[in-house]
């Protein structure tokens, strides 16, 4: 027979014992909802407590913190002289394409991140009191207050529109000159300017009809409502697709990292086996001035034989060499990593050699396959009198998480945007799994 | 008994816990913004999409001929494939769809051959991502190439799929313009 003052007795304890185990996992829950310093999307999804980061490798004397993480495709980012950090989004998170980051106490902690604009989008770039911001088809900015707050974040004002996006390489990427000038990358919807694009065997169209609205960079007033192509003038035409671009002050001019064409091997099988598509053509960085005609779809450029190579699409073989108007790149760097930054750096932080060098963010390649992917690094070409002053190195390695990462492509992060802070500092974002970091130097 | 109720008990706990950390990890509901409307392009293989295809040749192959024609099918996505899909058929994030586990591999035979044959343009959505790069048309297959590749892919990378016959494909190129 059942005692039933024996199980009751029994359920009490139970019960009370129950009531704790429920309470201990609400709790838990509670804090695992409302979130502890790091990721959560709710009212600050990119604040984390900045952590140093030893996977990032470095040379002596550098540091890399990670500041935010959970922002969704955070592409170029600036930094202004009184420390607010903005970044474009790709990808709206919450609604909102554009990030702004704020740390009241120093040392890189971020805690407060604000959302506004409802596009998504690469370029993000403050100048001369405004803040601008590309989709992938037209330029916004928002006038900032004299501490670089958006005065009036849900109004921005419409600078260009009506930009031509066919999918392919069409990301907007902006900077601005010091007298009143936005440039903007109209990346080519093409691989090679093919008749049927990225077929086997298909030659190029003659002329390249792309060049006349894409293929280049477009200069427009930066203080002009509403421009369309008619307003602006092409300042520099032959540029497959340009993501990294910056005002070089030391020189006053235009640098961009070009976008190399892919697929060698698939499109003329017989004459390029696969390791040769993996290492042509170069990423090229180019100083330009207008009327630059960096040579896209005509002719690519060989790190090898250090020479401009006629396009296999119009008549090359990989040995003949396109014509002399072509400019030659100012650094070649290996085939296929996708310069998605670049970055002068202005500031006395760093060591002597970094004044006036570039950084230049890798994306990481895919192209590369079946060989092994590369990429994945920050680089960092040292420059004296506007020029380059010795080769290129990689300045912050592994982003990809190590070796074979690389090697497959499945990198962790992807490094994307620039910029330098007011103190000399200088933040990388990742595009991929959203991170951000601020490098710093310390002797 | 006591131990049922327990049980119940911390069944229940990790119910609400386990709630409380999924509703954290949604996904907003729209994360882009609407293109204007002459820039949005849906997926098209290029041609008139046909109704299932009239049962053509076997659709079954025995093992050994599947064996063969992957292992046919394989080298023909080393030359073909692989420098866009990747070598894991992972394919490249916003630029090339992967094809492990996809509606577009495992689903619709005609949609699938029709994609190698024409190419792809536009964008298209995978597994709530979307990719732009321009597949190019790859009609210079033979038929048995095109059934080879597809029934390798439908059956690697932890897909799992009938086969595709080089007949099948021969009936659908036929009635693709």
């Amino acid at each position: 027979m059942i005692n039933m003052l024996q199980l009751l007795k029994q359920s009490k304890m139970i019960l009370s014992r129950s009531l704790y185990l429920i309470l201990g996992l609400c709790i838990t829950g509670f804090y695992a909802y409302a979130g502890g310093p790091t990721d959560h999307p709710g009212e600050n999804p990119a604040t984390v407590r900045p952590a140093k980061d030893t996977s990032i490798k470095l040379p002596a004397g550098f540091t890399a913190t990670t500041i935010s993480e959970g922002l969704s495709r955070p592409r170029h980012i600036t930094v202004t002289s009184n420390g607010i950090i903005y970044v474009k989004l790709a990808k709206l998170k919450d609604g909102k394409g554009i990030y702004r980051l704020d740390g009241k106490n120093g040392g890189g902690a971020i805690d407060k991140a604000t959302g506004f604009g409802n596009f998504p989008g690469t370029g993000m770039v403050v100048r001369t009191g405004y803040l601008y911001a590309s989709s992938d088809e037209e330029v916004f900015r928002w006038k900032l207050d004299a501490d670089n707050n958006v005065i009036s974040p849900d109004q921005p004002e419409k600078i260009v529109t009506g930009l031509l996006q066919r999918g392919e390489h069409e990301a907007k990427a902006i900077t601005l000159d010091y007298a009143g000038n936005l440039y903007v990358n109209i990346g080519a919807y093409s691989n090679s300017c093919q008749v049927q694009d990225r077929a086997t065997g298909s030659l190029g169209r003659q002329p390249c009809p792309i060049l006349d609205s894409a293929g280049g960079i477009w200069q427009f007033k930066a203080d002009k409502a509403s421009q369309t192509y008619g307003d602006g003038i092409r300042y520099a035409t032959g540029l497959r697709n340009v993501v990294g671009l910056d005002w070089n002050t030391a020189t006053n001019s235009l640098f961009v990292m070009q976008h190399g064409r892919d697929q060698l091997h698939s499109i003329f099988p017989a004459m390029y086996d696969d390791k040769q598509s993996a290492e042509l053509p170069a990423e090229c960085l180019y100083e330009l001035h207008k009327g630059s005609n960096c040579g896209w779809p005509y002719i690519y450029y060989d790190p090898f034989q250090h020479k401009k190579i006629l396009a296999p699409e119009y008549g090359g073989d990989g040995k003949k060499t396109g014509s002399d108007d072509i400019q030659d790149p100012v650094v070649a760097f290996p085939a296929h990593l996708a310069p998605n930054g670049l970055l002068f750096y202005t500031g006395t932080q760093f060591p002597e050699k970094y004044k006036n060098g570039a950084f230049i963010a890798f994306h990481g390649s895919w192209n590369r396959a079946p060989e092994p992917q590369k990429g994945f690094f920050v680089a960092f070409v040292p420059f004296k009198d506007g020029k380059p002053s010795g080769d290129w190195e990689i300045f912050a390695d592994n982003f990809s998480g190590g070796p074979e990462l690389t090697a497959s492509g499945r990198a962790k992060h992807r490094p994307c945007g620039l910029a330098q802070g007011p103190d000399g500092s200088i933040y990388v974002t990742d595009d991929s799994k959203g991170t951000i970091w601020k490098i710093t130097y310390k002797k | 008994m006591k131990r049922n109720y327990t049980i119940l008990i911390l069944a229940g706990g990790l119910l609400m816990l386990g709630t409380t950390l999924m509703s954290q990890t949604t996904k907003p509901a729209a994360t882009t913004q609407a293109r204007p409307a002459s820039a949005t392009q849906t997926a098209k293989p290029g041609a008139t999409q046909t109704k299932k295809p009239a049962a053509n040749g076997s659709a079954t192959l025995g093992a050994g001929e599947m064996k063969a024609s992957m292992d046919r099918g394989k080298k023909v996505y080393l030359e073909q494939c692989l420098a866009c899909h990747q070598a894991d058929a992972g394919g490249v994030q916003n630029m090339n769809p992967p094809l492990i586990k996809t509606k577009w591999v495992l689903g619709d035979k005609t949609t699938l051959v029709q994609i190698v044959l024409k190419g792809l343009t536009g964008e298209i959505e995978v597994d709530g991502d979307s990719y732009h790069n321009v597949m190019a048309p790859h009609s210079e297959l033979s038929d048995q190439q095109i059934a080879d590749v597809l029934t390798y892919v439908r059956n690697n990378f932890g897909n799992k799929a009938k086969a595709i016959t080089a007949a099948e494909v021969k009936a659908i190129r036929a009635k693709t313009k």
